[in-house]
């Protein structure tokens, strides 16, 4: 077409909704691409600093020094059991940091998110398109996590990696973290945003099974019944299922939990979303 | 009127927001393709709710609102594919560079990267932005933004563009800019809605009016139309101790040639048909009272007239 003499501009939409819908969609997550492109100087250290500390205190330096962690197991199963923990961990941070974080400031300062509620596609899709790049910037960090948690320790980790699992796992955790970044993104605003981190984000993470199997709880039977609150619990054990023999929960338990937890936070941060930018 | 020729259509659009407050009342209107059609009442009269009904992001209580004759609360998808929009706030995308909000912009409305591109440059260098293509949106001052806003609205070639209050906030020299921009949307065919609640911008740019408080429509038509209603032919307003104003405008409303004395807030205004020796009059009809003036201007009838003539109040308010 010829971009020197502009047509009238045409009265009718052009596009079917559905195919303006697709196109808009894919165009959003493109913009959301081009941004981590340009902010990747940013997004590396951020997503690989605490996961790599996190191993190399527990699994490097402790062995090192003779302080031994991992109770009775010893500290060769304890990194065993830190992998699958570490790439759960590394998913649901970026799941929170690259949605709610985001969304947090376009709600909230600059009402940024007013343009691309205008884009042709419901609002619904504009909110879920956010929780599926969430989903995608996830499953990257994730993938630059799982090396370090498998190279970094002194004790060897004992991989023993289930493919099916772990390849229909690994994106129903990434989506299900994209949709807490947008239930998340939704309910915070810039003055309670440092609440988050304080009062949900610490919590999830220290009783999210990450450093010991779930069912190691067993002697803190009421901890062990609270924590099941906790989405992270059942990522670290779908993990655990996934790349190791670890004792783990159920996969039978895992799955289901995971879909429920993932239609519960889609649901309501659509329900957020359309309540912020509607009136 | 075929629906060619009318671009928006509302009947009887009201909405109440939670708490009772009604912020449109049963409102009506028809847009015709290629006019500048000014929705003109102070804060709070009910035009960026009307804005915001017509652009999807409210949601109707009651009556009908079509943009190119689609239905916005039943179709909205379909609507937002015929509306550009520039909000009363800077939305801009804060990650994306001056070219990239206008590129992403026409894909996100269904261009291929290709046209995206050609249809970013060229706005680019209408809008004289192409030198700023590469900073980051923040670099911007407010009339370059407000700018880019405008671009960004009609890159995907709307059949109407909504602008929210567009020059609030804006130097004198960057709102001149933008009525030149709008001006050549406008020679280009451009079918433009504004709101706005200064008169001097109404009645430079729109080719029609409504003037609205309290979500209600008070009066409809051209500039010219619309002072015409006043009768008057100059406005003589005059100041005095505050205590002596109300008894001013009283004394004022006998003096010969003086149609009506109204008195707005600090001031006494009154509308005057033959302002010959209009001024030595209000002078003496003061002294005669015991009222000192301590200053009177002339001027031609405007639309503020209109506005007080409809309310009795000022626009500025």
């Amino acid at each position: 077409m010829s971009t020197v003499s502009p047509p009238e501009s045409p009265l009718v939409p052009r596009r079917s909704p559905a195919a303006a819908s697709r196109g808009a969609f894919g165009a959003l997550l493109l913009r959301d691409a081009v941004v981590l492109r340009k902010t990747l100087r940013e997004f590396l250290p951020r997503t690989l600093l605490q996961p790599f500390l996190l191993v190399f205190v527990f699994t490097y330096v402790f062995p090192k020094i003779g302080q031994g962690v991992g109770g009775a197991g010893g500290e060769a199963a304890f990194s065993t059991i830190l992998v699958a923990g570490v790439v759960a961990l590394a998913i649901i941070f970026q799941g929170i940091q690259s949605v709610a974080l985001p969304m947090v400031q376009e709600f909230g300062y600059t009402r940024e998110i007013e343009d691309r509620v205008l884009a042709p596609l419901p609002i619904a899709l504009v909110a879920v398109e956010k929780a599926v790049w969430g989903a995608l910037a996830s499953l990257f960090s994730a993938l630059l996590v799982f090396p370090i948690a498998a190279f970094v320790p002194a004790t060897p980790v004992d991989l023993r990696v289930n493919w099916l699992v772990l390849c229909t796992l690994t994106p129903l955790c990434c989506y299900m973290c994209g949709a807490l970044g947008l239930f998340f993104g939704t309910r915070f605003d810039p003055r309670t945003v440092p609440l988050l981190f304080g009062i949900v984000v610490i919590p999830i993470t220290f009783l999210g099974a990450i450093y010991y199997p779930w069912q190691a709880l067993e002697p803190i039977r009421w901890l062990q019944v609270l924590v099941l609150a906790n989405p992270l619990v059942y990522m670290c054990e779908g993990f655990r299922a996934a790349l190791t023999d670890s004792p783990h929960m159920s996969l039978w338990v895992v799955y289901p939990v995971l879909v429920g937890f993932s239609a519960l936070f889609t649901w309501q941060g659509v329900k957020g979303f359309a309540r912020r930018v509607v009136s | 009127m075929t629906v060619v020729d009318e671009v928006i259509r509302t009947e009887a659009l009201t909405k109440d927001y939670p708490g009772g407050i009604r912020a449109v009342d049963g409102l009506d209107l028809s847009v015709r393709s290629g006019e500048i059609f000014g929705l003109l009442g102070p804060n709070g009269a009910g035009k960026t709710t009307t804005a915001g009904m017509l652009t999807t992001r409210v949601v109707p209580t009651s009556g009908t609102a079509r943009v190119a004759g689609i239905d916005v609360v039943a179709h909205p998808v379909a609507a937002k594919q015929v509306i550009g929009v520039v909000p009363q706030t800077n939305t801009l995308d804060r990650s994306l560079s001056v070219f990239e909000n206008l590129y992403f912009h026409g894909r996100f409305f269904g261009m291929n990267a290709r046209t995206a591109r050609a249809e970013a440059d060229r706005r680019l260098e209408q809008f004289r932005l192409a030198d700023r293509a590469t900073q980051p949106v923040a670099a911007l001052s407010g009339g370059m933004a407000q700018r880019l806003m405008v671009a960004r609205a009609i890159l995907h070639r709307p059949a109407t563009i909504f602008l929210d209050e567009p020059t609030a906030g804006l130097d004198p020299q960057s709102r001149l800019a933008l009525w030149e921009v709008l001006g050549e949307l406008h020679a280009e065919g451009q079918t433009i809605l504004l709101t706005t609640h200064y008169m001097e911008e109404a009645d430079q740019l729109c080719d029609r009016l409504a003037i609205i408080d309290h979500g209600r429509l008070l009066a409809l038509g051209t500039p010219e139309e619309l002072k015409a209603t006043t009768g008057a032919d100059t406005i003589v307003t005059v100041v005095a101790r505050p205590d002596a104003l109300d008894r001013l405008a009283g004394v004022l409303g006998g003096v010969a040639g003086v149609q009506q004395a109204v008195r707005v807030d600090e001031q006494v205004v009154a509308q005057v048909d033959g302002a010959d020796g209009i001024v030595p009059r209000v002078f003496a009809a003061a002294e005669a009272a015991g009222i000192a003036i301590t200053d009177v201007s002339v001027a031609e009838p405007s639309l503020e007239t209109v506005f007080i003539n409809l309310t009795g109040k000022d626009l500025r308010e």
